[in-house]
């Protein structure tokens, strides 16, 4: 009985196997989806309209694809150029203090229940070419290994606003689902109560980003502090 | 109401469908493509899907889902020829546009945020009008031909590429995980093990219970209800830790989970593809430290402050 209650997980042992030996992950997934069906009893000819119910009905999920054709004319037109020129009028501005600014805006945003899919909206158009162009306006030129740590951190700095300020609004779909899961399980909660206990996690993170930032900030200056040096060193004698 | 937003969405659907289609069209035309017919295939397929996926049986989608399994397998879909960014275009069109170049790009935010908050539409409706209104006024800002909205739409897709239907497969697998009743099995696994009567102990399983089961699913959601049933009453509010702290860290732990999972794809595997990284894991090795911190201080959290 337990073991074939067990089998049930081959799924999950396919999806862990198959993203540490990095092969075809669409691939992976589908043949995770197929060997959880078969072992719980659901036929082939069921897998296959399950799947493609389940798949069509989360169509949402995918959306942003009908925002791509604006972004990319955008770029095209000079969207990068100009956010470099904007940035390099900033005195002072630099990677980490840009992505602290955005930190503190997400948050702000997630307790103002501002719903937004952060990095089609904001991060790939701007906030991470401008975090580049803050670096470069600062820096010079900076290397690919850089350049590269840049966009995961302006990423990162995305799922660290969005996940961990969401859930200060009272009416956050995670706040519900705590106040609906305990209420199911006999443990009557209010939403404000929940929404008031996120709030210590909300601005730890708030501050653990910040000083990352700062030491990022930091490390940047080590490695490219000479370059801004060399040429007013030249310019004073 | 409802209905309304269904057919709106199923609008923009069959919108994206057109888009991923002229994707697929565009690679067929192009002879020096070096796995031509298989992407082909796999964008032609997707935009069937998309378009038509209600209005036709669902096990058809799920055919056309496991073919593009296949090809995606066997490395039948590549980035072909797509029209590239020239520099120095760029450079001349900003400055002769200037700061208008941001327009487009508040106006999506604004359009998509706007319905969102002060219409019964919703966000997701609110996306999709806010692509529609936003790419008509980078159209008139930028005086980008047609041709040229579709050419960049195309490079755009092409360059998201398979990555982009990650979120929405994984979703797919976990209507299925649920049908197949895996949740159940893992906290039924887990309480069997655990001694009674230990907070520390118990703190300590919740709050790793969400991390691994979000890592497992992808989604903390889906983790909260299976472990908070499985774990976090038994074995902690049971003890007497408060309903509402233990909840609200239990939930955010799982965030933890999120950020160290490739499960995730529409947070991690996504932004890499967007940003065009070169390293598809590299969102996750940079919140790494960060998330691991955090797992820390939720434990140390719960513990103190729940009870």
């Amino acid at each position: 009985m337990i073991l074939l209650e067990i089998i049930k997980l081959i799924g999950i042992v396919i999806i862990v196997v198959g993203f540490i030996f990095k092969f075809d992950t669409i691939a992976v997934v589908l043949i995770a989806a197929l060997a959880t069906a078969l072992v719980s009893g659901i036929s082939f000819p069921e897998f296959l309209s399950l799947l493609g119910e389940a798949f069509v009905s989360n169509r949402l999920v995918t959306l942003f694809l009908l925002t791509l054709p604006m972004i990319g004319i955008s770029e095209r037109f000079g969207l990068r150029q100009q956010a470099v020129r904007l940035i390099e009028r900033i005195k002072g501005l630099t990677p980490g203090r840009m992505l602290s600014l955005y930190m503190v805006i997400r948050e702000l945003a997630g307790l103002f229940s501002i719903r937004m899919q952060g990095h089609t909206q904001f991060i790939r158009p701007l906030i991470e070419p401008m975090t580049q162009a803050s670096a470069e306006a600062k820096y010079g030129e900076i290397d690919e290994k850089d350049v590269e740590r840049i966009k995961a951190r302006s990423a990162a700095t995305e799922n660290f606003g969005n996940f961990f300020a969401q859930n200060t609004f009272i009416a956050a779909s995670g706040v519900l689902l705590i106040t609906g899961t305990m209420e199911s399980l006999g443990h009557e909660i209010s939403a404000v109560a929940v929404a008031q206990a996120s709030i210590p996690v909300a601005l730890i993170v708030l501050i653990f980003v910040a000083a990352s930032n700062v030491l990022f900030d930091r490390k940047m200056k080590n490695k490219y502090g000479k370059k801004t040096t060399v040429p007013t060193q030249k310019g004073g004698e | 109401m409802e209905s309304l937003i269904n057919n709106l969405l199923e609008f923009f659907f069959i919108l994206t469908g057109f888009l991923l289609m002229y994707t697929a069209g565009s690679v067929f035309m192009d002879k020096t493509h070096p796995t031509r017919l298989g992407t082909t295939l796999f964008w032609l397929f997707l935009g069937v899907i998309f378009a038509i996926g209600n209005f036709i049986p669902y096990y058809l989608s799920g055919i056309m889902l496991l073919v593009i399994g296949v090809l995606t397998l066997f490395k039948q879909v590549k980035l072909g020829h797509v029209r590239p960014i020239e520099d120095d275009e760029a450079e001349e069109a900003s400055k002769r546009i200037g700061n208008w170049i941001f327009v487009p790009v508040v106006v999506l935010a604004a359009v998509a945020v706007g319905i969102a908050q002060f219409t019964p539409l919703g966000g997701q409706v609110g996306i999709g009008i806010g692509a529609a209104v936003s790419l008509m006024t980078g159209v008139l800002i930028t005086r980008a031909t047609p041709k040229t909205v579709m050419d960049d739409s195309d490079r755009m897709i092409q360059q998201v590429g398979t990555t982009g239907i990650l979120p929405q497969l994984l979703a797919a697998l976990g209507v299925i995980f649920t049908a197949a009743g895996v949740g159940e099995v893992i906290a039924g696994g887990i309480s069997t093990v655990l001694p009674e009567g230990n907070r520390f102990l118990g703190v300590v399983a919740y709050c790793l219970g969400m991390v691994i089961f979000t890592m497992i699913m992808g989604n903390a959601f889906a983790a909260f209800t299976v472990i908070t049933a499985g774990i976090g009453i038994p074995f902690v509010i049971a003890q007497g830790g408060d309903p509402v702290i233990a909840g609200a860290l239990a939930m955010t732990v799982g965030f933890c989970g999120t950020l160290l999972t490739p499960m995730a794809a529409n947070f991690n595997a996504l932004p890499a593809a967007l940003l065009e990284m070169k390293n598809e894991s590299g969102v996750i090795k940079e919140q790494t430290p960060l998330a691991l911190i955090l797992i820390v201080v939720h434990i140390a959290l719960m513990y103190f402050w729940a009870f």
